[in-house]
């Protein structure tokens, strides 16, 4: 590899650099905050266009740079981007700007809020592009806190109960998750997730990890499957998998707008991520053992995140539960991955996978629009109850029509991006789990019920003559809402470049499935 | 045909087009938009024309088709691709015909509304989802626009979103045929799975060339592979052609603009599930147990029976047209699922005419009659609305099938492929005929004869709302002629002449009944106020009522389906609350007790007093959050860090 910028510490250092500038700014300065904070967040979007325009999906891990960091833990700092985690990168680069574009008016504790704000994109580009699992974590917790903060100080009405939800629960995830990593630390004496893969792939890792239990009088394969689910499960908290998703609604619902948007779009990829990047690649025996159950858990998040939404009253609360739902296709993607079937299958297995891939992007881009225009008109009217909207389209019809768009972009409407990613999912889960694949459509029906009941709730028959008065969107924010709307359409349209970018990291990945067993 | 093939993309993209520059047009450049929208139309239906008169003189199995790559994925693709054959052809001609002439009369039916300009949109958007499934040659690309035609329905239907009732019904519309497609959907999942394939024709591995192969490969329920796909197939072309039980979205359907109606919930896109059928016959014909026509032959039977009972008893105008289109629906489902691929389709094109003139027509008495649709407070406008009068009763014996009008013609053809497969089935489907020209009659004399019981004076419609049911009518009486040349078009393999002038005298005859009988209860007495009952309610009672409120099947699936699934949402949301939250809470209590015996043994036997110290103010602010259930900070960090402790002691001895 030549050497050229280190492309991807630029992209995730330059926020913490802006959210340095910020914290140095007078505090009465707020105007310049808020344009340093977007500066510094749009200089890392080009960066990462620049990137995009570099990347090649066959050449592998790609813009690598490892340096030898902690000799004494054998921790080097190593970044790298390859199919699973670019579409990642540039998600994230797409709709922090945004988030915080949608808080350009706010007034109170600016600086603090723009300072979270970049230290949060920092934590998120540095958890797509660490390989190693030392300073990942660090990126991992650091999404944590900012968000913490950002729901307990900006958040509404129920915020304390809500941050501290959300803290602990994926707090007390990680906390497996960092002890299982110790284990396998000290058992391989790597925390690389390229080497830890590569031992995998090769057996050497069921080896030494029996060796290292024997040593400790333990049955290796228990210690194994413990490992396992000790890191499934901190990843299971974030994607959030039924039964690990009741954080999901409070965390959202009271989130101020942007955390919403960024919560939703960018920190629930970084658990199934994780998935890609861990859990298949370094347990591959142990998640094609079980995947029956894992199956079984993404039909749940599938089939009862979207009943639970149905019965929802909180505008903001339904959008966080189709959240649960959405996430759900994307896990029943990888877990068909892993099933058990014949290598004819090999192509089926690529295109859940590639689903799967492009439905993270997708829900990024259709959750962060719903919880805008949830943001936007709270800002009018300050209620979230669904009963007390209605008939909003006669006096904002851009409102409405923004807000279609991306409900149906949410319900998987063809020409729009959501049809692509549940398309390509069913395709490939279809042959290789009928059942499931068949039982999951039942989600399908669902999600559609209670999108178009909400929209009915909120834009459609007569006025509410309490919002007599109420403004349609402005510009910037109809300016947010024509970025979003374009990658909805772009997706919908033309799908090719995402998944050209990642079919050659998932063929990798669903090759493993063929070794593994 | 080769040639001509290339160029079939252009057929659905102008629309597309057109619609997308009306998106970003001002609402005050009505003239513009309007313009915009007829040129594109126009400029597809003389492209469907050309595309049409190159197929003719064509064999039926002569086609042409062009793939193209969508994208990659695994070491294979996804193909898409469009296809010239003579159904495809004929339909395109239609839909860009009839289209084109409804878009004219909308010009003069909205031409007060204020969204002027968002409806041509909306319209334009259907026009080229349309379109597009019609000269798809993917099952994919079909699929996809299936579901958008089924947003433009949604779109429209609810046009006039601020009434409750459109608010209600778009709703409805959409999630009914939504679960009809995730049949379509799982169908397409089935084939793509077993054909490895979804374009139909790519010169002998589409699809349906495989469709012999797949009647060979047991599938699900003891049924054959293609008779499993045929029927989850089916499943979405019930939900799309509103037959039963999928059928009860359509009526309500009618809260959109008339002329939404005309086009959409009439001539086109319910005609989209029939269209479907007829694409995959291949499929559906694989077996040769026959199973799959049977339950298709069947489905269509019942349901153009049991739509035209409901439609004897609706007061609605646009109601009674309705349910007549269910009915129809059904007669066409009937003939292909009797074998009749030809005569199916040929009633689809001759419905299209004359149901589109139906409506128009019926939009036209609405806007005479200003914004009236109740028949009981019409009556009389023969008077007033001449011209409207007269195509009108054109449309209407061409539905009640009179010859020589296109509809006897169609109508004849599907009824004799029906005695030929099952004469249970040509008794009943005989029967709706009757009902069919008697309701039809009844909507005849309560509009147009007796005297004017509504408020203000009636009056005929401008140029523009009655030119095109005009040139509608022409096509409603002279279209059945070209049926002789189009069985043989569409491919009828030698038309079986058996019961050839039995089923036809009797269809003439029920014909004539029907409407002998509708001229006794409605014609020799009509009715002089608008509260009088209806003659046939007097005489039918009960079963009136009950024809008259569809069956109660709406009533029926509010109490079962739709409350059991409201109850299921309340359920799970219940369950996260109480269940999953309990379960945490009760964690977070543990963790705090443990914290609090480790605070204990820790801090007083093991750590000394400046670290408690230290950890006082930490701990203070810990028991303000006792209030919040969640749990207990710094329980978690405590573990956190005992984890961590215990992790370096491992390595250290290690």
């Amino acid at each position: 590899m030549k050497p050229g910028l280190p492309y991807l510490s630029l992209i995730t250092f330059l926020p913490l650099a802006g959210a340095l500038v910020v914290l140095l700014l007078p505090k009465t300065q707020e105007r310049a905050m808020k344009v340093a904070a977007l500066g510094a967040s749009v200089a890392s979007l080009l960066l990462t266009f620049c990137a995009w325009t570099r990347f090649v999906p066959s050449a592998g891990m790609m813009l690598v740079e490892r340096h030898p960091w902690i000799a004494a833990l054998n921790v080097d700092y190593h970044v790298g981007v390859d199919g699973l985690s670019v579409a990642m990168v540039l998600l994230t680069a797409v709709i922090t700007p945004l988030a915080m574009l949608a808080h350009w008016k706010l007034k109170e504790n600016v600086k603090l809020f723009f300072f979270l704000f970049l230290l949060l994109e920092t934590g998120m580009f540095g958890v797509f592009t660490a390989l190693n699992f030392f300073h990942w974590f660090i990126y991992w917790e650091l999404g944590l806190i900012p968000m913490f903060f950002l729901i307990k100080i900006w958040g509404h009405e129920n915020r304390t109960y809500a941050s501290f939800k959300f803290f602990l629960y994926t707090l007390g995830g990680s906390i497996g998750m960092l002890v299982a990593f110790g284990f396998l630390w000290m058992a391989t004496g790597t925390f690389d997730f390229i080497e830890l893969r590569a031992l995998a792939a090769n057996g050497e890792l069921g080896r030494t990890l029996a060796e290292f239990a024997l040593r400790w009088h333990w049955n290796p394969a228990t210690f194994a499957s413990v490992l396992f689910w000790a890191t499934l499960v901190g990843f299971a908290i974030k994607v959030p998998i039924w039964p690990f998703h009741t954080w999901l609604p409070d965390a959202h619902t009271q989130a101020p707008t942007g955390g919403s948007m960024v919560l939703a779009a960018i920190l629930l990829k970084m658990g199934v991520y994780g998935f890609l990047r861990v859990v298949l690649p370094i347990f591959p025996a142990q998640v094609a053992a079980h995947v029956d159950i894992l199956l079984l858990l993404a039909l749940a998040s599938i089939v009862l995140g979207a009943f639970a939404a149905l019965a929802q009253t909180d505008f903001k609360r339904l959008v966080a539960y189709s959240s649960v739902n959405h996430m759900g296709y994307a896990m029943l993607g990888i877990f068909a991955t892993a099933a058990a079937a014949g290598p004819e299958m090999f192509n089926d297995k690529a295109a859940a996978l590639n689903g799967a891939v492009l439905q993270m992007f997708n829900h990024g881009i259709s959750s962060a629009a719903l919880f805008f225009m949830v943001g936007v008109i709270y800002d009018r009217t300050h209620t979230r109850a669904l009963a007390d909207y209605g008939g909003l389209r006669k006096i904002m019809p851009i409102y409405a029509g923004i807000l279609g768009i991306s409900m149906f972009s949410s319900l998987g409407l063809p020409g729009l991006n959501g049809f692509v990613g549940e398309f390509l999912v069913f395709k490939g889960a279809f042959p290789v789990v009928t059942k499931t694949a068949i039982a999951a459509t039942i989600g399908l029906v669902v999600t559609a019920v209670f999108l178009l009941q909400m929209m009915q709730k909120v834009c459609f028959g007569p006025l509410n003559e309490k919002w007599n008065g109420l403004t349609d969107m402005t510009a910037r924010e109809q300016f947010i809402g024509a970025m979003l709307m374009f990658f909805m359409f772009w997706i919908g349209i033309y799908p090719a470049p995402l998944l050209d970018a990642a079919n050659d990291a998932v063929m990798g990945l669903v090759k493993l499935f063929e070794v593994a067993r | 045909m080769n040639e001509l093939v290339k160029q079939q993309w252009l057929i659905p993209f102008l629309p597309l087009v057109a619609a997308a520059v009306q998106a970003l047009l001002p609402r005050t450049a009505r003239k513009l938009s309007a313009g915009i929208c007829l040129t594109a139309m126009g400029a597809s239906c003389v492209l469907a024309l050309r595309a049409f008169v190159g197929t003719l003189g064509h064999h039926e199995a002569e086609r042409a088709v062009w793939n193209f790559v969508w994208f990659d994925y695994g070491t294979t693709r996804l193909e898409l691709g469009f296809i010239l054959d003579p159904m495809t052809a004929a339909m395109a001609l239609m839909v860009a015909f009839v289209g084109f002439w409804i878009f004219v009369n909308a010009t003069g039916y909205m031409s007060d509304d204020e969204n002027f300009t968002r409806f041509f949109c909306f319209l334009s958007l259907f026009a080229a989802a349309m379109l597009g499934l019609v000269v798809a040659n993917n099952l994919l690309m079909l699929f996809m626009c299936w579901e958008l035609v089924g947003l433009c329905s949604y779109l429209l239907i609810g046009f006039w979103h601020f009434k409750p009732s459109a608010a209600a019904a778009m709703k409805k519309a959409f999630i009914t045929t939504r679960i009809g497609d995730v049949g379509f959907f799982l169908g397409i999942l089935l084939l793509s799975w077993q054909a490895g394939t979804l374009n139909l024709y790519d010169g002998g591995n589409g699809a349906l060339e495989q469709a012999g192969a797949l009647a060979g490969i047991p599938g699900w329920f003891g049924w054959s592979m293609a008779t499993t796909i045929a029927m989850l197939l089916f499943i979405g072309a019930m939900g799309k052609s509103a037959q039963f039980p999928l059928h009860v979205w359509l009526p309500d359907a009618m809260e959109g603009p008339t002329p939404v109606s005309a086009l959409i919930h009439a001539a086109t896109m319910v005609a989209a599930g029939v269209f479907m059928v007829g694409r995959m016959f291949a499929l559906f014909a694989a077996d040769t147990s026959g199973l799959a026509l049977n339950i298709v032959m069947w489905v269509g039977c019942f349901t153009a029976l049991f739509s035209a009972t409901i439609a004897v008893a609706q007061f609605d105008i646009k109601r009674v047209l309705a349910y007549s289109t269910c009915s129809q629906l059904g007669f066409m489902m009937m003939a292909l699922g009797a074998g009749g691929l030809a005569p199916g389709q040929f009633h689809l094109l001759t419905h299209a005419f004359f149901k589109a003139l139906l409506f128009l027509g019926s939009g036209c008495v609405i806007i005479g009659t200003h914004h009236e649709q109740d028949m009981r407070k019409m009556g009389g406008l023969r008077k007033y609305m001449p011209v409207t009068f007269g195509c009108y009763l054109i449309g209407m014996l061409a539905l009640a099938g009179v010859p020589p009008f296109a509809g006897f013609w169609s109508k004849d053809e599907v009824l004799l492929v029906a005695f030929q497969r099952n004469k249970l089935a040509w008794g009943l489907a005989t029967f709706a005929a009757f009902l069919t020209a008697f309701y039809m009659t009844r909507q005849m004399f309560m509009v147009f004869a007796g005297k004017w019981r509504g408020h203000h004076e009636p009056h005929e419609v401008p140029w523009n709302m009655w030119l095109p049911i005009a040139v509608l009518s022409v096509f409603a009486v002279g279209l059945g002629f070209f049926g002789a040349q189009y069985g043989h078009y569409l491919g009828a393999h030698g038309e079986d002449p058996h019961g050839k002038w039995i089923v036809m005298g009797l269809s003439v005859a029920v014909g004539a009944a029907g409407i002998l009988l509708g001229w006794i209860v409605y014609g020799r007495r009509t009715m002089e106020h608008a509260d009088e009952p209806d003659p046939l309610a007097v005489k039918l009672g009960a079963l009136f009522t009950c024809l008259n409120r569809k069956w109660y099947v709406d009533e029926f699936y509010d109490a079962t389906i739709i409350r059991a699934t409201m109850l299921l949402g309340e359920l799970w949301r219940a369950f996260d609350k109480l269940v999953i939250d309990g379960i945490l809470h009760g964690i977070a209590w543990m963790a705090w007790g443990v914290s609090q015996v480790v605070r204990w043994v820790g801090d007083e036997f093991f750590i000394n007093g400046g670290f408690d110290a230290g950890c006082e103010s930490v701990r203070l602010s810990g028991r303000e959050f006792a209030k919040f259930q969640a749990g207990r900070i710094q329980g978690y960090l405590r573990i956190l860090c005992l984890g961590t402790v215990i992790l370096l002691v491992i390595w250290y001895l290690k």
